[in-house]
This record gives structure tokens, C-alpha cells and sequence, in this order.
């Protein structure tokens, strides 16, 4: 049954990721990889761009995305209670019984790696990103590319701009690319 | 401490203007949530916003998600962890199914597909600029960045999965720093 395997498979996303949206993101390509007819390394591209333009949470928004590609409304909704649900579980529990998490010595120590991880999982996200769009069909495209070179040194030099303003960028320049054929 | 003075549909709505007036997850909420529950409502302290928000961090799931969470359940027990996360996720279920449902329809024009074209470079782009400000945060000293290098490389070459890289991770740091504390 679809709506179990929905919910079991964002349960697991809900439980797995830590620190944030984007690192729900690796969980999502190996997603793609078990349920191809759920979603593609192409349209989380475009779930992403959608979710970062949009207001709510990165997490959340991509996951009612795939769980509608997926199943429809009901899907979203399935997807999104799963992915939330180890998170009301956990947060009540330490609510609960232990005051002070953050401040915990082993969860400091814990997260001394954590961090490193979570970079790394989600660079490797970008990474799968960046070669679908670039590498596509085994072929590289220049077109890309240079606008991909152009946003990099444009987000070098300018850091705290919103995500809306880079895809409205990106659509206009995909829209003047696409002009002259 | 919990007070029966707050009602359940205050938290959820509460929750979903957070919810939907706040562009990305992370720090981009704070705002909204210190007007919402600290200058409109009085439910917790400023102080409080912070921890709260800190264990939202370290613990597994969305933050935002985590931390209204943890807000409903001091003000009403459980049911109040449940209306104020359904409340937080209310407005992107409306939005994204709506805006999944209208790209369904235009998917196929080609100037749609242009113009998603671009985005995705832009994607790219934006992904590099949240991977460069939270390595200057996360890799530390050297055990952190060659831990970095292996995790990407173990998953983008390997494809060792996420889930694994997470408990390994959380095994990796305890070892690390319990060796660092003993020869100290």
C-alpha cells in the first residue's frame, strides 16, 4: 500500500536528518534511487527551487512535493505527518525527561562530527544536483556551466541574498539562454 | 509550565503564520517566532526562544518543526505539541500542493521548461552558498574537515547511505572527544 510506504519511508527522512531542511536532501536521492516512479534526480531539482520560494520549512514543503508527485494531496499529506512524526515523538520525550539536551556533555560530543557529516551529505546532494544539470546525457553543457560560474562568483561576493532572488535569476537566464535557438 | 490558559487554536495559529510568513527553514524563523510567541502571546521568555530553538537543532528532524513542537507541548502537554506542528506544517501543505498541482498542467510548455532549466543551475548555485557558510561553522580543525572528505566521497563514490554516515557520525564524535578529554 502506497500510503504506508510513503509514511514509512518520510519517517525514516524525519528521524535520520539533522540540522536543517537541506539535509533532508541525500535522504530524497537515495529515495529517487529505491522509488523511481516517486521521484527523479531531475525533479528534486526542481522541488527544491519551489521549496526555497515558498514560505514553511525547506524540510517540510519538499517533502509534501514528493509525497504529491508520488500520490496526489492525500501523498502530500501522508508524506508530511511521516516526516514530522519521529519529531514529535523524540522533542515530547526530551520535553519530558531530559531538561537540558543541548547542554548534554555526549550530545556535544556527538555533534562535534555531526556537523562535518551533515556538510558532507549535503555537499554530496549538490554534487548529484550539479551533474544532472551539467552532465546530462553524458554531455557537458556550456550554457550551464558558465551560468553556474557566474552564480558562484555572484554568491562569493554577495552572501546573504535571499533564495528567491538567485531563482528568479536562474529563470530569467534560462529564459535569455533558450532565446536564440 | 503548562497553563490551560492558552487554547489549542491559538497555538495552531500561532504556528501557521510562523509557518507561512517565514521563507526557509533555519534562522530565518526567529523573527517570526520571537513576535509570535514571546511579544504577542508571553508563552515563553526570550531566553527560553533560544534554548528551545538550540534543541531544535541537535535533534533529529525539521528545526522549525522541532521547535514548535517543543513550545506546544510546555504551554498544553501533547495536544499542544500537536497543534502547534500541524499548525507549522498547515500552510506548505496548502501552498505546495496547490503550486504541484499548477506545474503538473504547464510541465510540458517549453518555455516552463526553459525557465526550470535555469533554476536548476540556480539551485546549484544556491546549495554551494548554504555548504560554504556551514563548513566555515562545522569544520573545525582536522579530524573535522577529513571527516568531510570522507563522507563525501564515501556517499557520492560509494554510495554509502545517508543513514549510515548519520550513526556513524554520532560514534565517530563520541570516540574522538571521549580520547580527547582522557589525554587531557
Amino acid at each position: 500500500m502506497i500510503y504506508l510506504e510513503l509514511f514509512w519511508e518520510f519517517f525514516k527522512i524525519g528521524l535520520f536528518s539533522i540540522g536543517g531542511g537541506l539535509a533532508t536532501l541525500p535522504f530524497l536521492y537515495t529515495l529517487a534511487q529505491t522509488h523511481p516512479h516517486w521521484l527523479t534526480a531531475k525533479t528534486i531539482a526542481d522541488m527544491i527551487a519551489i521549496s526555497e520560494s515558498t514560505p514553511g520549512p525547506i524540510g517540510i514543503n519538499m517533502a509534501t512535493f514528493a509525497g504529491y508527485q508520488a500520490a496526489g494531496a492525500l501523498g502530500a499529506l501522508i508524506a508530511t505527518l511521516g516526516e514530522v512524526t519521529p519529531s514529535v515523538i523524540i522533542i515530547i520525550f526530551i520535553a519530558r525527561f531530559l531538561g537540558k539536551f543541548d547542554k548534554n556533555l555526549y550530545v556535544k560530543d556527538a555533534f562535534y562530527a555531526l556537523r562535518p557529516a551533515v556538510v558532507g551529505l549535503i555537499t554530496f546532494a549538490g554534487l548529484r544536483l550539479l551533474s544532472v544539470t551539467l552532465f546530462f546525457e553524458h554531455t557537458l553543457k556550456v550554457k550551464e556551466a558558465v551560468l553556474f560560474a557566474v552564480l558562484v562568483v555572484l554568491v562569493l561576493r554577495f552572501k546573504k541574498v535571499h533564495p528567491l532572488i538567485w531563482i528568479v535569476i536562474g529563470a530569467t537566464a534560462g529564459l535569455l539562454l533558450a532565446l536564440p535557438s | 509550565m503548562k497553563s490551560n490558559s492558552t487554547s489549542l487554536w491559538d497555538l495552531y495559529i500561532s504556528f501557521f503564520r510562523i509557518g507561512g510568513l517565514t521563507f526557509g527553514g533555519g534562522y530565518a524563523m526567529l523573527p517570526m517566532l520571537q513576535r509570535e510567541v514571546i511579544t504577542k502571546h508571553n508563552w515563553v521568555t526570550e531566553e527560553e526562544v533560544l534554548d528551545i530553538y538550540a534543541i531544535g537543532q541537535c535533534t533529529p528532524g525539521i528545526i522549525a518543526v522541532n521547535t514548535a513542537t517543543m513550545i506546544g507541548y510546555r504551554k498544553r502537554g501533547i495536544a499542544g505539541a500537536i497543534a502547534a506542528t500541524l499548525g507549522e506544517v498547515s500552510p506548505s501543505l496548502l501552498i505546495i500542493t496547490l503550486l504541484a498541482t499548477i506545474l503538473f498542467h504547464v510541465q510540458e510548455n517549453v518555455w516552463v521548461q526553459h525557465a526550470f532549466g535555469g533554476i536548476r543551475v540556480a539551485v546549484c548555485a544556491l546549495i554551494t552558498q548554504s555548504v560554504l557558510s556551514l563548513a566555515k561553522k562545522s569544520l573545525i580543525d582536522l579530524p573535522t574537515v577529513l571527516f568531510y572528505l570522507a563522507v563525501v566521497l564515501s556517499t557520492f563514490f560509494l554510495s554509502v547511505s545517508p543513514v549510515v554516515i548519520v550513526l556513524f557520525a554520532i560514534f565517530f564524535g563520541l570516540s574522538v572527544q571521549g580520547v580527547k578529554r582522557r589525554v587531557r
